[in-house]
């Protein structure tokens, strides 16, 4: 009896040396290293649409998330971004990089179901709750704003 | 002149990163799935938006405060409280105005791509 205790005992010591609590500051680290690594793409996009095309406010910054949403769709096509994933976890899910990724990846995945209930209607796994919660938030603050507006 | 764009750059860095951090703790430390923390995320930039915050952090951070999935939010806030100054049309449609170059680009995108390129975890 003792001699399993024993035993026990070294596999719990085993079990804990091997995984979680060494791996999550490093995935701290990971997240913010490729997070703000991602950001800083994000900038200087910013810059150089900037410089180019002499873009300007509202208008810039659309182009900057369409360029980040171009790029995150084509490396997940490419295996890429799930790569990234892997290593970085919030790191590549936070940017709107991921949210493109969130599109491309089930939309690949369920494409043998076809291109209309397979590839089209999968694409809105993630992606769905996100323009739901986003436009149904987006009426609800203008609502009160409107009438915020019209009563003071 | 260069230097301001360096801090620009440490700023975003900065800032993304954070936010990004925030992230990997709920990950870490709550069972909370990839899909709810993009909505909480969302979520937490259009509130913060509402009452004014995210603003500053945008001015502050530039890239970073509107790469993260809260950036997205801030533009949905943004565009219905601009809208609300004019009438109660722009008000409902505002939003989603503002953050339609965004949708439009993942679902054009989204669909272009994974009709091109064919799943890899399947292979491996």
């Amino acid at each position: 009896m003792k001699k399993r205790q024993f035993y026990n005992k070294n596999y719990l010591e085993y079990v804990k040396g091997i995984s979680p609590k060494t791996n999550e500051k490093r995935s701290l680290f990971r997240a913010f290293i490729v997070g703000g690594f991602i950001c800083c793409i994000g900038q200087a996009v910013r810059y150089a649409l900037e410089g180019i095309f002499q873009l300007k406010g509202d208008e810039l910054s659309a182009y900057v998330s369409l360029v980040m949403i171009f790029l995150g769709a084509f490396l997940t096509g490419l295996g890429v971004y799930d790569r990234i994933g892997k290593f970085a976890g919030g790191g590549s899910i936070v940017p709107i990089t991921g949210f493109a990724n969130s599109v491309v990846s089930p939309a690949m995945e369920f494409k043998t179901e076809g291109y209309i209930y397979g590839t089209a209607a999968k694409m809105f796994i993630v992606a769905g709750p996100i323009i739901v919660f986003g436009v149904a938030g987006s009426v609800l603050v203008g609502l009160v704003y409107y009438v915020g507006y019209m009563i003071f | 002149m260069v230097l301001e764009i360096i801090l620009t750059f440490l700023k975003a860095f900065a800032v993304g990163g954070a936010i990004c951090l925030i992230a990997q703790l709920l990950i870490n430390y709550t069972k909370i799935t990839s899909g709810k923390i993009l909505v909480i995320f969302l979520l937490s930039g259009l509130v913060l938006q509402a009452f004014g915050v995210y603003q500053f952090i945008v001015d502050f951070a530039g890239a970073g405060a509107t790469v993260p999935i809260s950036g997205f939010g801030y533009l949905l806030a943004k565009g219905a409280m601009e809208g609300a100054k004019e009438s109660l049309f722009k008000a409902i449609t505002g939003g989603i105005t503002a953050a339609g170059m965004g949708i439009t680009a993942a679902i054009v995108f989204g669909y272009i791509f994974a009709v091109i390129f064919h799943s890899r975890s399947k292979k491996n």
